[in-house]
């Protein structure tokens, strides 16, 4: 037998010969590393998650030109191939032109719908979106107060960049409903305004919509300033704030959770080793006697704690990730992927923790005097 | 005392007391132990004789007086300095045997082996066989009667070379038979030139010893020569 050996026998008949006490420490470190890995997975994956989802809220960046010039949709285009493919929802332009309808001052603004519904997911439209260039979808006030509704025709007229009049027959598609102030307008296909106003390939600005948290985004705005000196990027704070505000939150409650349940676990294997020393005692003063240093005897409780906090991981880990999984699922409708590196970090810190547990119950174990052995106690 | 008679004594105790606080356990104590030399301490209960068992066995440390063992005084010595002279130089044999319930007769005797060196089996079987207990190398101490628990006791203090054996009531847990066989052993240890200290009651224990001294009150009251 080696001396190796001779610690591992040592090692699991002190675990084995415990079992009831071991039971409840290993219990103990299964729900703490449970809780650690199911929330953090949560921490992690669902933010994320959830970036896309708060897209839905509209766009967080806003693209104009960087001086008093209409923003070239070319120039756009490139700042918006500057975005991460993965993280972009969607980017629309809007261009906006003063017209009349009905001898009525209106405000066109010429979009490209299929992008509208990717940025402004929240629009309701009763009809028809537009579909060609003769079609127009009318803001709810502006369908109020001129009667209009689907189906309808509205005349179109006004003058174009160039000083000469327009005039164009559309038909309403639909009437757009947001409860902001998109309802004062009438929207149009971007070409159709292009050719109603002449000067194409520009935009007063381009909403964009990326899936990311307001510290990347203020990077990916940098760099678009940065690479494009014509757009002037800006987030919209009030959309980009407020997700910081709520993903921070959650974080912060899921930390929080986390560390309480952690400190518990501490706590219990904490306890469970004391009293192991407690009833060891005896052993412990043999050991001291026939010469064990007192890293020898810290060595023994330190593996035990090891040994205790990697084999209640395990389960506690699976556990965790099936917890994590039936969260995602039922409460945020979203399927959460495995973390290998996630479970790694659980095992490391379940198991450095329980060790950390054992630094109370070690102390108490070296301090076990030798002479107690010859005592009779 | 003088030089030679300095050397001849493997242990040597100068003017020790021991207090636990208001008590004064030991009071000064001297005695020296020669090289190979069997000692017996007798006295009644609460003479101090566990404390003088402790000092000696590098356990405790005394409130004031010198310790020599083999001319090292070990009185000042920290914890960690003791350890390795329990470790390198004593063999201790306790009443109570004091075997790790879930390690075999043969682990046992390697665990004090662990603690010191290296583990080598074979040499802890030979010191099972001294004490004629290598057919019971494989048992648990639970499967072994109060004799054989001493007896690997006494193989677990011998298996480093301790140039001191202390005894403890190395008899008092056991019956005649048994009594007589761990006796001859330790006589045997003598003959092969250990020394010994051995802590007792009983005056038949020793008897056997060279020399007996007798504590009374942490003080020694008499020390004579059985033979």
């Amino acid at each position: 037998m080696t001396k190796h050996r001779m610690y591992l026998k040592m090692l699991f008949n002190s675990l084995t010969r415990r079992r009831s006490r071991m039971i409840a420490a290993l219990l103990a470190v299964a729900v703490g590393a449970a809780v650690f890995q199911g929330m953090m997975t949560i921490c992690c994956d669902v933010p994320r998650q959830m970036e896309r989802e708060f897209r839905s809220y509209g766009a967080n960046m806003v693209l104009t030109a960087a001086d008093d010039a209409a923003l070239s949709l070319e120039d756009a285009a490139r700042a918006v191939a500057l975005l991460p493919e993965d993280k972009l929802v969607g980017a629309t332009p809007y261009r906006y032109k003063p017209v009349r309808a009905h001898m009525q001052p209106l405000t066109a603004v010429g979009t490209r719908f299929e992008q509208v519904k990717k940025t402004s997911p929240w629009w309701r439209v009763e009809g028809e979106w537009p579909s060609d260039g003769n079609t127009l979808l009318a803001g709810a006030n502006v369908a109020e107060f001129m009667g209009l509704e689907p189906g309808k025709g509205l005349t179109i007229s006004g003058r174009n960049a160039k000083g000469a009049r327009f005039s164009q027959e559309m038909t309403v598609a639909g009437v757009l409903r947001t409860g902001g102030p998109e309802e004062d307008f009438v929207f149009m296909n971007l070409p159709t305004l292009e050719e109603l106003d002449g000067n194409p390939g520009t935009a007063d600005l381009v909403e964009v919509s990326v899936a990311c948290g307001s510290e990347e985004l203020a990077k990916l705005s940098d760099s678009i300033r940065r690479e494009i000196s014509t757009v002037a990027p800006r987030s919209v704070k009030r959309v980009t704030s407020s997700e910081a505000s709520v993903l921070t939150r959650l974080r912060t409650l899921v930390y929080m959770v986390t560390a309480v349940v952690l400190v518990l676990t501490m706590i219990c294997v904490a306890t469970t080793m004391m009293t192991v020393v407690l009833e060891r005692r005896k052993e412990i003063g043999l050991k001291k006697a026939l010469g064990a240093e007192n890293f020898a005897i810290a060595g023994e409780f330190l593996g035990e704690g090891i040994c205790l906090g990697a084999a209640g991981s395990l389960p506690g880990i699976a556990l965790g990730w099936l917890l994590a999984r039936a969260i995602g699922l039922n409460v945020f409708g979203r399927v959460i992927a495995f973390n290998p590196f996630l479970t790694l970090a659980a095992l490391l810190v379940s198991t450095a923790l329980t060790a950390a547990a054992c630094v109370l119950p070690i102390r108490a174990a070296v301090a076990v005097e030798p002479s107690l052995v010859l005592r009779g106690e | 005392m003088d030089i030679a008679a300095q050397a001849a004594n493997i242990l040597e105790l100068r003017d020790v007391s021991m207090d636990y606080g208001q008590v004064k356990a030991l009071q000064d104590v001297s005695l020296a132990v020669r090289k190979g030399e069997w000692l017996a301490v007798m006295g009644p209960s609460g003479s101090g004789k566990t404390t003088m068992m402790n000092v000696i066995g590098c356990m405790d440390r005394p409130t004031s007086g010198e310790v020599l063992l083999e001319g090292q005084d070990v009185a000042r010595l920290l914890p960690g300095a003791l350890t390795e002279i329990r470790r390198d130089r004593i063999g201790l044999i306790f009443q109570q045997f004091h075997l790790i319930s879930y390690l075999t007769a043969l682990e046992n005797v390697m665990v004090a082996q662990y603690y010191h060196s290296m583990i080598d089996e074979a040499e802890a079987m030979g010191a099972l066989e001294r004490v004629g207990l290598r057919d019971r190398a494989a048992h648990l101490p639970r499967q072994l009667s109060g004799g054989e628990q001493q007896r690997v006791c006494i193989a677990r203090a011998l298996i480093n070379y301790p140039r001191l054996i202390l005894a403890d009531e190395p008899t008092g847990n056991l019956d005649e038979a048994n009594e007589a066989i761990v006796l001859s052993l330790l006589r045997r240890l003598h003959e092969e030139g250990s020394t010994i200290v051995v802590v007792t009651h009983s005056p038949g224990v020793a008897a056997q010893a060279e020399r007996t001294v007798v504590l009374e009150h942490g003080r020694i009251a008499q020390s004579f020569l059985n033979r």
